[in-house]
C-alpha cells in the first residue's frame, strides 16, 4: 500500500523542520565561538597596543662633572621626576664611555617615568597634580610624546614598567625551543617509525603504545617536577637554563611528536611499501626513501604543533626556576633565562600599573609567534605534500 | 568461451602426464621441453591457525608465462607472494616445504630476501609507482642496486626499460613529470618498466589488468607476450579468458589446494579434473 502524498509531504515537513532547527544550533555555536575570539582580540589588542608605544621627554640634559657622580643633577628639578630613573642612572657610564660629552648640556628626547606613560595614556597615574600641569605644559609646548617603544622589543625585563621589554624573554623561548627541536625531534620520529615500521606488533610494543598515549595527557607540571627530580637534581643540569627547560618541555613534546609522526607513516598506502619491497628495498630503505617522503608534510606539522604547545608552557618551567627575572640578553643555554609565557605571568603579578600593558603586550607577541609558527606549518605542509 | 569442453579427453594423448586419480592433483611435467625456473615442493602456508596453501607441488619453466587462477580467496596471491617472500611482511605467517630457484631454497636462513627481489621483480594489482617522477621511478632500483651508477648508463637504462615496456614514446617527453601523472594502464607499464629496469629472471604479476580498462588490458597482455621471451613471468588472474589468451600453462587453486597444473591449451579445452572443469565453464568461482 502506498502512502497518500500528503502524508509524505506532512512528514518531510517535519524532518526539514528537524534539519533546520539543528543547523540554527550549529550556526549558533559557531557564532559563539567567533563572538568570544572576536572579544578577547579585542581586548587583548585594546590593552595591549598600548604598550608598544612609550612616553618620551625633551629635557635638557647637562653633562657636568656633578652628573657623573649624581645623575640626578643632570636634569632640572622641576622635570626631575618626569624623566625615567633608569635613563638617568645610565648617565655617568655615557659620559665615561664618550669623554665628548663632557661638560655639554644638550637638548635631548629621554624615555619619561612609567607614571608620565600613563598618564599621558589616560590610566591611573600616581602623578602629582603639580607634575601633572607640568606635563601638560610640555605637552602643549610638544616636548612631551607617545612614540614607538622600540625598547619592549630590544631590552630586558626591569623593575621599572617603561624600561621593561621581552627581548631577553623571546632570546630564552628561541634558546629553550631550539634545546627541545633538537631533542625531542629525532627522538620521536625515530621511535615512531621503529614503533610503526620495525616494531612486532606484541604485548611489549602495545604496552610501549598505550604509555605513550597516555603521556600526552599528563598535566604538564607533573613534567616539571620530574624536570627537578631528574634533570637537575640528578644530573646536575644548570637551573633555570634553557637547556634544562628544553629538555623537559622535549619530555612533553615528544609523546606529541612520536603519535602525529605515527599517524602520518600510518597514512601513507600500503601499496608503496609493496612497491618499495617489489624492487628490493631493505626495509630503511622503504622508510627513507618512500615512506617519510610521504610522510614528511604531516610529521613536520606534528613538530610545530607540539612546538607550539611547549612555547605557550608555563606550569613546568615554574618548577625548574625559569620563571626568573632576567634584566640580560643571554645568549647560552647554560645561563639563567625566561620565556615568554613566564615573562608574561611575572608581569601579570606586577603590582604596579603600568605593568598591565606590558602582560597584555606580552600576549600579543607570543600570539603573534604562534600564529607564525602555524601558518609556517600549514605552508611546509603544502610545500611537501605530493600526490600519489 | 567457445572452446571445446571435452572433460574426457585420453590422458594417454599427452605425453609424461600423471593420470588423474581421484583427490590428487593433477599436475604436469614439462622438463623435457623447457628449462626449470621455480621448483615448488609441498609449500604449505598458515596465516596464524588459517592454513591457506595445502601442499602445494609445481614447476615454472622458464621464458612462458605461466597463469594461477581460481575462486576468490584459494590462495593463487598467496602462492605467488611465496615465490619473492613478500608474504614475510605479514606478522604470523608460517611458511613450511621447498620453493626453490637456480638450485636454491629461498626460504633458507641464508637467502636473503632482498636478493631474492632482484631476481624476482613483482608488478602488483593497483598500478602504485613511487611518488617520483617517471624517470626515477624506473632508475631507482638500478641505482639502490648499484647495476648503473654513471648518469650516461642510467639514462640508457630508463629508456631501453621503458621501451620494453612499450612506454618510451608516450613519456619521453615527459620523464621528470609525477609517475602518478599517467593513466592507469600507463602507470602499470611504468611499474612493469620498474620491476624489468633490475634485470630479474621472473615477473610476478597480481592481477596486473584487474584496474584497467579492456585497451589498457589488451596492451598489457601484448607487453607480457613480448616480455616472455627475455623474462619468466608467473600471474594471477580472476579473468579466464585472459589466462586463455597469454598463458603457457595455468594453475587452477582452490580452497589452498592446487587441483590441477597443465598447458593452457588442455586446461581449457580438456581438464582433467572435475573442479576444473566446473570453474573453467563458470558453474562456480
Amino acid at each position: 500500500m502506498t502512502q497518500a502524498f500528503d502524508h509524505i509531504e506532512a512528514q518531510l515537513r517535519r524532518r526539514h523542520r528537524k534539519t533546520r532547527l539543528l543547523k540554527a544550533l550549529s550556526m549558533g555555536a559557531l557564532g559563539l565561538a567567533g563572538l568570544f575570539l572576536v572579544l578577547f582580540f579585542t581586548d587583548m589588542l585594546i590593552k595591549g597596543l598600548p604598550a608598544f608605544k612609550q612616553a618620551q621627554i625633551q629635557v635638557e640634559v647637562d653633562y657636568s662633572e656633578q652628573a657623573s657622580q649624581l645623575p640626578l643633577a643632570a636634569v632640572s628639578e622641576a622635570v626631575r621626576p618626569l624623566v625615567s630613573r633608569g635613563y638617568l642612572r645610565l648617565i655617568p657610564s655615557r659620559m665615561r664611555d664618550d669623554p665628548a660629552l663632557q661638560g655639554t648640556t644638550r637638548s635631548e628626547w629621554v624615555l619619561a617615568d612609567g607614571q608620565v606613560d600613563q598618564y599621558l595614556k589616560g590610566h591611573h597615574s600616581k602623578l602629582s597634580d603639580r607634575h601633572r600641569a607640568v606635563v601638560d605644559r610640555l605637552r602643549a609646548e610638544g616636548r612631551v610624546e607617545l612614540r614607538f617603544n622600540t625598547r619592549f622589543f630590544t631590552s630586558g625585563d626591569s623593575r621599572m614598567p617603561e624600561l621593561a621589554g621581552i627581548a631577553s624573554a623571546a632570546m630564552g623561548t628561541v634558546l629553550t625551543l631550539m634545546v627541545t627541536l633538537a631533542v625531542a625531534f629525532p627522538i620521536g620520529v625515530m621511535t615512531a617509525i621503529y614503533l610503526e615500521e620495525f616494531a612486532p606488533d606484541n604485548r611489549i610494543t602495545q604496552l610501549v603504545e598505550i604509555n605513550i598515549n597516555n603521556l600526552a595527557a599528563i598535566p604538564s607540571i607533573l613534567y616539571g617536577l620530574l624536570g627537578l627530580a631528574i634533570f637537575i637534581n640528578f644530573f646536575g643540569v644548570p637551573r633555570s637554563s634553557p637547556l634544562v627547560g628544553g629538555l623537559t618541555l622535549a619530555l612533553m613534546t615528544l609523546p606529541v611528536i612520536i603519535i602525529s609522526t605515527r599517524t602520518a607513516l600510518r597514512s601513507v598506502p600500503d601499496s608503496i611499501r609493496h612497491a618499495g619491497f617489489g624492487v628490493g628495498c631493505s626495509r630503511w630503505q622503504v622508510v627513507r626513501d618512500h615512506v617519510l617522503p610521504l610522510a614528511m608534510p604531516g610529521i613536520m606539522t606534528g613538530a610545530i604543533i607540539g612546538l607550539a604547545q611547549a612555547m605557550g608552557e608555563t606550569a613546568p618551567l615554574i618548577i625548574i626556576g625559569m620563571v626568573a627575572f632576567i634584566p640580560d640578553i643571554g645568549g647560552s643555554i647554560t645561563e639563567a633565562a625566561t620565556v615568554m609565557p613566564a615573562q608574561i605571568f611575572t608581569w601579570a603579578g606586577e603590582p604596579d600599573r603600568a605593568f598591565i600593558e606590558k602582560t597584555s603586550g606580552g600576549i600579543l607577541v607570543l600570539l603573534a609567534v604562534l600564529i607564525t609558527m602555524n601558518a609556517t606549518a600549514v605552508v611546509l605542509r603544502r610545500r611537501f605534500e605530493r600526490r600519489w | 568461451m567457445s572452446m571445446s569442453m571435452n572433460s574426457h579427453a585420453s590422458p594417454e594423448s599427452i605425453p609424461s602426464m600423471n593420470r588423474p586419480s581421484s583427490g590428487e592433483p593433477v599436475t604436469r611435467n614439462d622438463s623435457a621441453n623447457h628449462a626449470l625456473s621455480v621448483r615448488v615442493r609441498d609449500l604449505d602456508l598458515w596465516y596464524g591457525q588459517f592454513q591457506a596453501l595445502k601442499s602445494i607441488s609445481l614447476d615454472i619453466y622458464q621464458n612462458n608465462i605461466t597463469a594461477l587462477i581460481g575462486p576468490s580467496g584459494c590462495g593463487k596471491s598467496s602462492f605467488l607472494r611465496c615465490l619473492n617472500r613478500m608474504n614475510d611482511l605479514i606478522p604470523r605467517v608460517r611458511i613450511e616445504g621447498l620453493v626453490e630457484m637456480g638450485g636454491r631454497d629461498v626460504n633458507a636462513a641464508k637467502v636473503d630476501e632482498v636478493a631474492l627481489r632482484r631476481r624476482v621483480g613483482m608488478v602488483f594489482q593497483k598500478p602504485n609507482p613511487f611518488p617520483k617522477s617517471i624517470h626515477d621511478n624506473v632508475a631507482y632500483a638500478p641505482r639502490m642496486h648499484d647495476i648503473v651508477s654513471r648518469k650516461a648508463d642510467v639514462k640508457a637504462l630508463v629508456e631501453s626499460s621503458l621501451r620494453d615496456a612499450g612506454l618510451w614514446e608516450e613519456v619521453k617527453d615527459k620523464l621528470h613529470q609525477p609517475g602518478t601523472s599517467l593513466s592507469g594502464g600507463q602507470q602499470q607499464r611504468l611499474c612493469i618498466a620498474r620491476a624489468i629496469a633490475v634485470q630479474p629472471e621472473v615477473i610476478l604479476m597480481d592481477e596486473p589488468t584487474s584496474s584497467l580498462d579492456p585497451i589498457s588490458t589488451a596492451t598489457i597482455e601484448d607487453l607480457m607476450d613480448r616480455l616472455k621471451r627475455r623474462y619468466t613471468i608467473i600471474t594471477v588472474t580472476h579473468n579466464m579468458q585472459q589466462a586463455a589468451r597469454i598463458a603457457d600453462y595455468t594453475a587452477f587453486f582452490h580452497l589452498g589446494e592446487m587441483i590441477e597444473y597443465n598447458d593452457t591449451k588442455t586446461m581449457f579445452s580438456t581438464p582433467h579434473t572435475r573442479k576444473a572443469e566446473d570453474y573453467i565453464t563458470g558453474r562456480y568461482g
